[in-house]
């Protein structure tokens, strides 16, 4: 254990020093994470005080860069949850094939793992021609990586299985050309994302979507910021369409929930026709 | 002292001191209980549904900002760290993994031992790897109370041995004597 380490009242200060800073908001962050994860770069970077760490951030804007990547997690998998993925397959991918051109929002999409794993559904399903996949996330760093379309070629065993196990009956190294440790992926996937920065905090709608998929982002925000980020997502779907969470999230008891009807047995709901 | 909070942790070989301790627990524990267990992806209902059944206390799947009530007894979900809040509630984060693991019981405790302090008691049973030893240490930093399973009672006794070497713990329990030391907790 490190012996300096940032305690409640300093990181609500920093929490407050930034908004004003930067414009970045963290205060309705869940804070036993949030502080965890501040107190491990704090470490990592072997600051000796708290003022040393509050003025290295408030006077160069790069070491914020690395804060905001350093603290926002970014823990990802291709087909991760592949029962999830397979719900999109049997329950949403044919609904959305009746649209004309189909959008979809794939908010805190971080390194970009599940935007390729989208890219490679809608292919299978005839869909990627007429579709296209708006990856967002607050972390710039995360999303310049995204961009290559190119992940460790150690991490493709488990993708592979990930795969299989969400449906896929093709062969899954044949959609990315291995090179040395890295493995790209096709770019017909990557010519239909769009990465941009988003934040679910302060950033509005920026179109209308018949699938959002926000997963393992609400379990880091505080009620009340996660209700105001569900009604985001309700004003940027249109009716019929469908909003994905994580395993561990849920809208019942939320102010939208009334106008949403989930899939039995998955985080998947439908929004009812108004 | 008072008990406000007891955390348990384990890894292999852990599950058959839970159900051999579960039965012994008395109806009316006047603080939480929550649990983290390794183990694999894709099975969670199945050690809380097992854990129910061997006790009348109220045993679920901690869930995201859900508050630590008396009396009930929190397991933490497969493949997400389980996190206590100072206002009393549990949050998932789905960072790197601890020590190889996710859950990992140094998450727990740290942070358990960040809000309950000198009224946590914490065990760390019979595992194959050291992660729950610095958390056992984060609780003795706040002074809390420190066990672990008794090494020679543990199928796989790395994980509270190296809890008991490296930690000024206040006690090794074997599983006959743990039901009736959860028992005298009470207030």
């Amino acid at each position: 254990m490190t012996t300096h380490t940032i305690n409640d009242e300093q990181l609500e200060f920093l929490l407050s020093d930034l908004l004003e800073w930067y414009g970045y908001d963290f205060t309705d962050y869940t804070r036993a994470s949030l502080k965890r994860r501040v107190n491990r770069l704090f470490g990592l970077d072997k600051f000796v005080s708290f003022a040393e760490f509050r003025y290295r951030l408030q006077t160069d804007p790069i070491y914020f860069k690395r804060f905001v990547e350093q603290i926002t997690v970014n823990v990802t998998e291709m087909f991760r949850d592949p029962e999830f993925y397979s719900a999109l397959r049997k329950e949403v991918l044919p609904n959305l094939g009746t649209y004309p051109m189909i959008r979809i929002w794939l908010a805190g999409c971080s390194t970009g793992e599940e935007a390729y794993s989208m890219a490679i559904l809608l292919h299978e399903h005839n869909l990627l021609q007429k579709a296209l996949i708006y990856a967002t996330d607050l972390n710039p760093a995360v999303l310049e990586r995204a961009g290559r379309g190119t992940f460790p070629l150690a991490y493709m065993k488990q993708y592979s299985e990930n795969y299989i196990g969400s449906g896929g009956k093709n062969d899954f190294s044949a959609y990315y050309t291995a090179n040395y440790n890295s493995a790209k992926f096709d770019d017909l996937f990557r010519s239909k994302i769009i990465f941009s920065t988003h934040n679910l905090v302060s950033d509005h709608s920026f179109n209308e979507f018949q699938l959002i998929l926000c997963r393992n982002v609400l379990i880091y925000f505080e009620r009340n910021l996660q209700a105001k980020v569900l009604e985001l997502f309700d004003n940027s779907l249109e009716s019929l369409g469908y909003l994905a969470l994580g395993s561990k999230e849920t809208i019942d008891f939320t102010s939208i929930a009334k106008v949403y009807k989930r899939i039995p047995g998955q985080k998947i709901w439908r929004k009812r026709s108004s | 002292m008072n008990c406000e909070a007891l955390f348990i942790g384990g890894s292999a070989g852990s599950l058959d001191v839970l159900l051999k301790v579960f039965p012994g627990l008395r109806a009316d524990i006047s603080f939480p209980i929550v649990i983290i267990v390794h183990r694999k992806r894709g099975t969670d209902s199945l050690l809380s549904d097992l854990l129910a059944s061997r006790t009348t206390l109220r045993v679920k799947e901690a869930e995201e900002k859900e508050a630590l009530e008396n009396g009930w007894v929190y397991i933490a979900p497969a493949d997400y760290h389980l996190l206590v809040e100072q206002t009393r509630t549990l949050s998932l984060d789905y960072s790197e993994k601890v020590n190889y693991s996710r859950p990992s019981i140094d998450v727990s405790f740290q942070t358990a031992a960040d809000v309950y302090r000198d009224k946590l008691i914490c065990i760390l049973l019979s595992g194959s790897n050291a992660d729950g030893v610095e958390g056992l240490q984060a609780v003795k930093a706040q002074d809390g109370r420190a066990f672990v399973q008794h090494p020679d009672t543990a199928q796989v006794p790395y994980m509270p041995a190296q809890g008991a070497e490296r930690v000024a713990i206040d006690g090794q329990l074997t599983p006959e004597e743990m039901a009736q030391f959860i028992n005298g907790l009470n207030t």
